[in-house]
């Protein structure tokens, strides 16, 4: 009997069903503790409230939301309005980002000091503070709608945001989109077959300027003849305000400069210590075969920085994904501001609602993740 | 024997009696008030002339009023109230959880709070109206010629959707902004965000003084809805709503019969009016009744006041709001306020 | 043949070497100045010079540039935020013991350091929380009166305190044998860190009241110390599973084939080195709890940032956004930096010691 509980297997499986079902009695314990005191007071539970009419007004949207469309529509808009910022910021914070990396690891002790003293602000402040500062900041900086800065008297910038045509016609643009796409699947091909054709023969292929051509120059001429084809809806102002056209409202472009240059900090570490892991003899000999410092850094240290990049990196974008929640605090309709905010507030569920939002972080975190750690997994450095 | 029997059936009566008199629907927030010693009160943020807190914490308003009356009459003492500021959005769940014991908070009475939130609206100590404050500058005339501006708004409030309907229904275009809390709208409406912010009447009397200058501001005089607000409990224990219900019932009878906090020793000691004389415990045990005092209205009329004293002081002519009783006078002076009877 | 240039003068040259090497250096370089002194020139104006550092009220604030006149009249706000002033003996009281433990601890001469650290541990909160909540012969504060700097310090102490030994917990769990813990801790973590920081206290204040049994009131406060301490102790989690990863598995097999047993070799061997390798990536997640304090603003807790949008509210100090902004900011930076710095201090010499 005694061997049989000293058995490790047994003392295993008991330590976990006890575990289990711990676990168990506390989960049990709060969900009726949680049923019951709902039940008392009288709030309604279930998700039936998601088909109800919102009658929340959000400004700015993509999806063509109205105040009559569901409280499901109104989850819509905040998810769609959350990637919009998060994408926006995540290329503006990694093409910052790098910059400063690498200013920082630059000879030039000028440049490198900005870069530290850049990196070392934004590392220590909170991001609400960066928020509340540009969007305030912003604000205050730009002027009134009718005395709004205008770009060729079609762009106008003011208080309020920035107002751009939009095109009536799309099927324009439409076949010009399906165009770049071939275009991008052509210079990928000729890309190949160019290195293909150099490792055979030993002969360079102009594959920048072939392809400057097609991914450049030729989609630009079809969105421009796209452009040309349909008529536009041009911002006016009419009263108070410029109507018409597309606005980008100004807590939107608030919040996309805090995230990116918040972001952009962190991430230039992140560089820097990639950068900075590629060994100096990798480099040393690169210089030695006769290698411009361009093509060192493009095939010798970039391809092995990568790698020690990706990981970290991929935990900063998920951090400004969860960080795009800050848009709560300056009225951006994201899904935090419109749905755990307004909607809670509108149908008093807050089980469900809360439930709902940390699915949907939860699933873009779990998104973002499992695409970087392919995109890892296909560029590690196969070592002997 | 005899002498026995009588004493038994003495004893049984007074049980009985006792028992009788006993019988009050038990009340958990009542009790727990008087076990804490104190009222927890769910007011606003911060909006001056209904419930605002000045530098040194102490409370203020017409709302702050009421809770303080309130306090008066179930604990005879109408400092023992403890305040909680709350937002727009945190209101609900904060009564609901049981952390305060009523809201006091401007809160507009609406058929859906009332039926889906598990919130129950106990009487209107406040007649509020929709309106806008635009720059003056811009020179508005009344609430159409505000089409295709931008509207700054607390989000949650009725505020929001009467001022989307209101334009809907004309065929109005104009941008909403909706805030997470009511001083984030005024600020972004001050620094120019929007054109026009939108509140009651009262509140904006009231938050007019956070402009950086408020006589670039102007406040409309067009009212584009009725928002009767008042205080607000849970479902559930009735015999606190009764007396939520009844102590605002109180402050607006006392004014209605004319006791004021200075005349209300002397018509508890000499008036005859019977009505009167009920209210203030000198005849009829009606504290008794919700298991309160008989003092409970004495005491809060001397304490803080009938409606009038109060109104006139946080929000009326005594107060930087200046705001005329209107509606919020007496039904018999014109306005919509109206007690059914103490009997 | 050309003979080299005369060599210039020693801090010339390194002058000439760092900023002007080449012609994109030079370029560069002077972009660079010139935007140093575009932006700094005005900035150290509006901060020092031509800032009004003396009066009482708004009527002093007659320069152009900051009016520290309202930071000075509201200081006492910005530290403690409504806490009653015959009281804020025991605020001063508590900080000065924290500061007083602080200092000993990092004494590298103080005999048992390690018990004196982990007394300190198990006695001090308890002692705070009596200090700053009352009863037992002090006069009770309730919580919402605290705030200001003195909350933030509260929160980002105390949620750290319940954080750490959970995440240490969690990180072991997570490299457990038994496969239902690892599953449960694997969940735990990677629940927490998936969603933003707002959503967790927003669900903490809301939800918390709802899964207690009536009656049984949790505090305001109390919600959201708990909400940033579970988030954080799942970043914890990990950034003590990479000190365990790093740990060579020899030490724990030599540990076994001595026959200590799973507590003992944790406890003795595993954690103190695993600790000491993680203590860096650990100071970076209280650092950025530290930052994450100011969130706790959405639901009307007033801390450093919640007391200044207060103050700003005021309507005798209308239009000191930026002065009480950049206080409260410059706060958080020399807190955050102070505590980073110590960070790669520690990093160093640990480095140096395990020759490294």
């Amino acid at each position: 009997m005694k061997a049989f509980l000293r058995d490790r297997k047994v003392r295993d499986i008991f330590w976990q069903v006890l575990a289990t079902i711990a676990l168990v009695a506390v989960v049990v314990f709060f969900v009726k503790n949680a049923s019951d005191n709902m039940v008392k007071a009288g709030i309604a539970s279930g998700f039936n409230f998601l088909w109800r009419d919102s009658g929340i007004e959000v400004p700015f949207n993509l999806t063509g939301y109205k105040p009559s469309d569901t409280i499901w529509a109104l989850l819509w808009t905040g998810i769609v309005n959350t990637i919009l910022v998060s994408v926006a910021s995540v290329f503006l914070a990694t093409v910052v980002g790098f910059t400063v990396g690498l200013m920082r690891l630059s000879r030039n002790w000028l440049l490198s000091t900005l870069a530290a003293v850049y990196i070392e602000f934004v590392r220590n402040i909170p991001l609400l503070f960066f928020v509340l500062f540009w969007y305030f900041g912003v604000l205050a900086a730009l002027p009134t709608p009718k005395e709004s800065f205008d770009f060729l008297g079609v762009i106008f910038l003011n208080r309020r945001g920035l107002s751009i045509p939009t095109p009536n016609d799309l099927g324009g643009f439409r076949l010009a989109l399906l165009a770049i796409l071939v275009l991008i699947v052509a210079q990928i091909v000729l890309a190949r077959w160019a290195r293909a054709r150099q490792a055979r023969t030993g002969q360079d292929f102009p594959v920048w300027i072939a392809g400057f051509a097609l991914c450049g120059a030729l989609p630009l001429a079809l969105l421009v003849a796209a452009g040309a084809v349909t008529s536009w809806d041009q911002p006016i102002l009419r009263g108070f305000n410029y109507r018409g056209g597309f606005v980008l409202v100004p807590e939107f472009v608030a919040l996309f400069m805090a995230l990116s240059t918040y972001t952009a900090g962190f991430i230039a570490e992140v560089v820097r210590g990639g950068i900075q892991s590629v060994r100096q003899g990798q480099i040393d000999a690169a210089r030695a075969l006769g290698l411009t410092p361009g093509r060192v850094v493009r095939l010798v240290v970039i391809p092995q920085a990568m790698p020690v990049i990706t990981p970290p990196i991929t935990s900063q974008y998920l951090n400004l994904i969860k960080n795009s929640s800050f848009g709560a605090a300056i009225a951006y309709p994201e899904i935090v501001a419109v749905f755990m905010g307004s909607a809670l507030v509108a149908t008093g569920q807050a089980i469900e609602i809360i439930a709902i939002t940390l699915g949907i972080y939860l699933a873009i975190g779990l998104a973002v993740s499992v695409f970087m750690n392919w995109y890892n997994a296909r560029h590690k450095l196969v070592t002997r | 024997m005899k002498f026995i029997a009588l004493v038994a059936a003495a004893a049984a009566a007074f049980v009985a009696g006792s028992a009788a008199a006993q019988q009050l629907a038990p009340s958990p927030t009542l009790d727990a008030i008087k076990a804490r010693g104190h009222i927890e009160c769910g007011v606003h943020l911060g909006l001056p002339g209904f419930s605002f807190a000045n530098d040194k914490g102490e409370w203020s308003g017409l709302d702050v009023d009421y809770c303080k009356a309130l306090a008066a009459a179930v604990l005879g003492d109408s400092t023992k109230v403890k305040f909680t500021p709350t937002s727009v959005q945190q209101r609900w769940a904060v009564l609901q959880s049981g952390q305060v014991d009523l809201l006091s908070r401007n809160t507009t009475i609406t058929f859906s709070r009332n039926a889906t939130l598990g919130v129950n609206f106990q009487g209107i100590n406040f007649y509020e109206g929709q309106t806008f404050v635009v720059r003056t500058k811009a020179k508005v005339a009344a609430v159409k010629d505000l089409a295709d501006a931008t509207i700054c708004v607390a989000a949650g409030s009725t505020e929001e959707k009467m001022a989307a309907d209101w334009f809907r229904e004309r065929q109005l275009k104009v941008t909403i902004i909706n805030f997470q809390k009511n001083d984030d709208a005024i600020s972004a409406y001050d620094q120019g965000r929007c054109d026009a912010y939108t509140a009651g009447v009262g509140a904006l009397a009231g938050q007019r003084i956070k402009f950086k200058d408020s006589a670039e501001h102007q406040i409309l005089t067009e009212i584009i809805s009725n928002d009767p607000q008042g205080p607000v409990t849970r479902w559930g224990d009735e015999r606190w709503q009764l007396v939520v219900r009844w102590v605002l019932n109180a402050q607006i009878a006392a004014e209605a019969l004319g006791v004021t906090s200075k005349n209300v020793d002397e018509m508890k000691a000499k008036s005859t009016n019977a009505e009167v004389r009920r209210l203030l415990g000198a005849d009829g045990k009606f504290g008794a009744m919700m298991g309160l005092s008989d003092d409970w209205a004495y005491n809060l009329i001397k304490q803080v006041g009938n409606y009038g004293e109060s109104y006139e002081r946080t929000v009326g002519m005594g107060s930087p709001l200046k705001l005329q009783r209107g509606a919020n006078a007496l039904w018999t002076k014109g306005g919509l306020l109206f007690t059914p009877p103490f009997q | 043949m050309k003979t080299a240039a005369p060599p210039l003068p020693g801090w010339l040259a390194i002058l000439r070497q760092r900023l002007f090497a080449t012609w994109l250096d030079t370029v560069a370089s002077l972009l660079c100045l010139y935007v140093v002194w575009r932006v700094s020139l005005p900035l150290v104006d509006w901060l020092l010079v031509e800032a009004s550092w003396q009066g009482a009220s708004r009527d002093d604030c007659t320069s152009r540039g900051a009016c520290w006149v309202f930071i000075r009249a509201r200081f006492a706000q910005f530290m403690y935020g409504q806490y009653p002033v015959p009281e804020r003996w025991r605020v001063d009281l508590l900080g000065l013991l924290v500061l007083f433990a602080g200092l000993a601890l990092s004494w590298r001469g103080l005999p048992r350091r390690k018990e004196t650290a982990i007394a300190a541990a198990i006695v001090l909160p308890p002692i705070g929380i009596w200090l700053l909540h009352g009863g037992f012969g002090l006069k009770i504060v309730e919580t919402r009166e605290w705030g200001g700097l003195m909350l933030t310090l509260f929160l980002a102490i105390y949620a750290g305190l319940i954080a750490v030994p959970l995440g240490i917990l969690l990180a072991l769990g997570r490299r457990s044998r038994l496969p239902l813990i690892r599953f449960a801790s694997v969940v735990f973590i990677e629940f927490w860190r998936g969603v933003p920081i707002i959503t967790v206290i927003f669900l903490a204040s809301l939800l918390l009241p709802l899964i207690m049994p009536t009656g049984f009131n949790v505090d305001r406060l109390a919600r959201a110390v708990i909400g940033l301490a579970f988030v954080i102790a799942a970043y914890m989690a990990e950034a003590v599973r990479g000190g365990l990863q790093a740990l060579p598995d020899g030490q724990t097999e030599a540990a076994q084939a001595l026959g200590l047993g799973y507590w003992r070799i944790t406890r003795l061997i595993v954690l103190p080195q695993a600790l000491r390798i993680s203590l860096p990536a650990m100071t970076n997640e209280f650092i950025s709890l530290f930052k994450s304090t100011t969130l706790v603003l959405i639901v009307s807790i007033f801390d450093l940032l919640g007391i200044a949008q207060a103050a700003l509210a005021d309507p005798a100090w209308v239009g000191m956004n930026m002065e009480a902004y950049v206080f409260a900011g410059a706060i958080y930076w020399f807190a955050c930096f102070g505590l980073s710095q110590w960070s790669r201090s520690q990093e160093k010499r640990l480095q140096a010691a395990h020759g490294r």
